[in-house]
């Protein structure tokens, strides 16, 4: 089976994260939770995030969706959990950089996040991909306010 | 039919897509247009573009002659008593909210019905939404039988002496469902509600006759038949329209206006707030013309036909779960599936690839797919111009989709 142009969407290391989701469910005591969707296509996400002293302890999401979309939010929760609050949301910025096609900032090691850099190239599917980043952004922004 | 020649009307269908050729199933979202509609849309902009019925010089009474003229048709396509019955519109949506707010306003109060279904696209559920919290009115669901059909027994439990507005799809979009109409209506009546009728999946497809179906009001969309986008028609009933008030008001629809007071235009102009969508009207017409000229029996037929062939040969890939009546003859043009637990979206890329245009997603339908208990599915809708050919290549693709993500995973 070739699919060639197919093969820089649908990487290995995507469709790991899609069938054996990290961070599935949900934080029993939170300190914020977000639902967003995408209205087009009907993936939705629900994440919830323990955020102290400037951290996020713990990044948790459930939710239906695409592949792209559901191993988005399994790798977004695996590289934010730990990071400074400030780091999440640069490496959101890094990250709609990347969507975009546009030069990023490789300071940051963003790990498996790397595989999703094929959806550049499908512009029908980007939104799938941000959907996990910007429930993580309300989240913190929710939490700071 | 010649579908070959038809194709070469459609000058979009002859191009490669992703290094394919394009297979073009996706004409339930929106269809392509014949030449005819495109060489219609340039001569009025090239030759004879100019305001309607306001002008004393030739240009504006030619491109007012056309508008009309266009309307003229829409009453033969769709057999409306008299053109002051067709309003011409932005669209299916737009048709829906007029009555919904110009009728439905006037006429509903609490503890009133208004009466939709479960398979309903979101534009004829939520115009009622609105107006049901606005009025303090309720609104009810006929629910579906397992197939994805309604039943007149369903319809005669939930329409009371209560209901004042029924509004149900001729066809659903989702489904492929063709619902009965006309026995609807009779119930409706019955119970001294009006029948309200989204025609968006059906005028396209099939004769739509809305004396014999004695509807109240027919909404369809220009885009979805041949037409430009930003072209519909709200058909009514002439004594209901009469009584109703506009929605939007301002140039075109008046008769005198006054520093306080402002009188309306008869029928159909009061509808027709603005300068109207000329071209849009005018593209419309010859999409009509194209469309008869074929033949809508003989569409129809083409499109059952497609219908049948590509549950045929759709349900031979295994896990392959295909949604709406069973039986291809009690159905519209289009079939609605999930294959395996590949998501819609991931399928429609892959197919893509290939060439292969379809819809994924909710479809607008929302309460449906929470019915069918899906967070979405995918489609694949037949128009005059597909062939067996695209099926095959569509069901070809289908098997590839399936092996590529079993190969992956």
């Amino acid at each position: 089976m070739s699919f060639n142009n197919l093969d820089t969407l649908y990487r290995q290391v995507i469709m790991d994260h899609y069938k054996n989701p990290r961070n599935k469910g949900a934080i029993e005591d939170g300190s914020v939770t977000i639902d967003m969707n995408n209205p087009t296509c009907g993936d939705r996400i629900h994440l919830s995030l323990d955020v102290e002293n400037g951290i996020v302890k713990q990044a948790k999401f459930d939710g239906e969706g695409c592949s792209i979309s559901m191993a988005s939010a399994s790798m977004m929760t695996q590289a934010v959990k730990g990071q400074e609050v400030d780091t999440a949301l640069k490496m959101s910025g890094i990250f709609s950089d990347m969507m975009l096609g546009k030069e990023y900032d490789d300071s940051i090691d963003l790990g498996d996040i790397e595989a999703l850099q094929g959806v550049a190239k499908f512009p029908a599917r980007i939104k799938c991909a941000t959907l996990a980043w910007k429930a993580m952004e309300k989240g913190i922004d929710q939490n700071d306010s | 039919m010649n579908v070959n020649e038809i194709r070469r009307q459609f000058p979009i269908l002859d191009q490669e897509v992703n290094g394919h050729p394009l297979v073009y199933l996706d004409s339930a979202a929106t269809s392509q247009k014949p030449l005819s509609v495109i060489q219609t849309l340039d001569e009025y902009y090239r030759g004879y573009n100019s305001n309607v019925h306001r002008g004393v010089h030739t240009l504006g009474t030619r491109a007012t002659d056309r508008y009309e003229g266009a309307r003229e048709k829409v009453k033969n396509f769709i057999n409306a008593p008299s053109t002051q019955e067709v309003i011409f519109m932005r669209g299916t949506t737009t048709a829906i909210n007029t009555v919904a707010q110009g009728y439905g306003r006037e006429k509903v109060s609490k503890g009133d019905e208004i009466v939709i279904t479960h398979m309903e696209h979101h534009s004829n559920i939520i115009p009622w939404q609105q107006l049901a919290k606005a009025t303090g009115a309720t609104l009810k669901y006929v629910p579906l039988q397992e197939d994805g059909t309604l039943s007149l027994e369903d319809v005669r439990e939930t329409v009371t002496k209560n209901t004042k507005i029924v509004s149900i799809m001729m066809v659903s979009n989702v489904l492929g469902t063709m619902n009965p109409i006309k026995e609807i209506t009779q119930i409706a009546h019955e119970n001294g509600a009006i029948m309200v009728v989204d025609g968006a999946q059906a005028a396209p497809h099939m004769k739509v006759d809305v004396q014999d179906l004695n509807c109240d009001f027919f909404a369809f969309s220009g885009h979805k038949m041949g037409g430009p986008t930003g072209i519909g028609v709200l058909y009514g009933k002439k004594d209901i329209l009469n009584k109703m008030e506009p929605i939007e008001f301002g140039g075109e629809m008046i008769d005198f206006v006054g520093l306080q007071e402002s009188t309306w235009k008869e029928l159909p102009w009061k509808f027709e707030g603005g300068t109207p969508i000329i071209a849009g009207a005018i593209g419309l017409g010859a999409a009509i013309d194209f469309l008869e000229e074929v033949g809508l029996e003989e569409i129809e037929k083409h499109e059952h036909h497609l219908a049948a062939y590509a549950m045929d040969k759709m349900s031979q890939i295994e896990d392959m779960t295909i949604y709406g009546p069973a039986d291809p003859q009690e159905r519209a043009g289009l079939v609605t599936f999930n294959l395996a637990d590949v998501h819609p979206h991931d399928l429609a890329t892959v197919l893509d690839a290939e060439g292969i245009a379809i819809r994924a997603g909710h479809h607008c339908a929302q309460p449906l797919m929470k019915w069918l208990n899906v967070s979405s599915t995918a489609r694949a809708s037949f128009y005059l111009y597909n062939t067996e050919e695209d099926i095959d290549k569509l069901v070809a693709g289908l098997v590839k989709t399936k092996e590529y993500f079993s190969d992956v995973f």
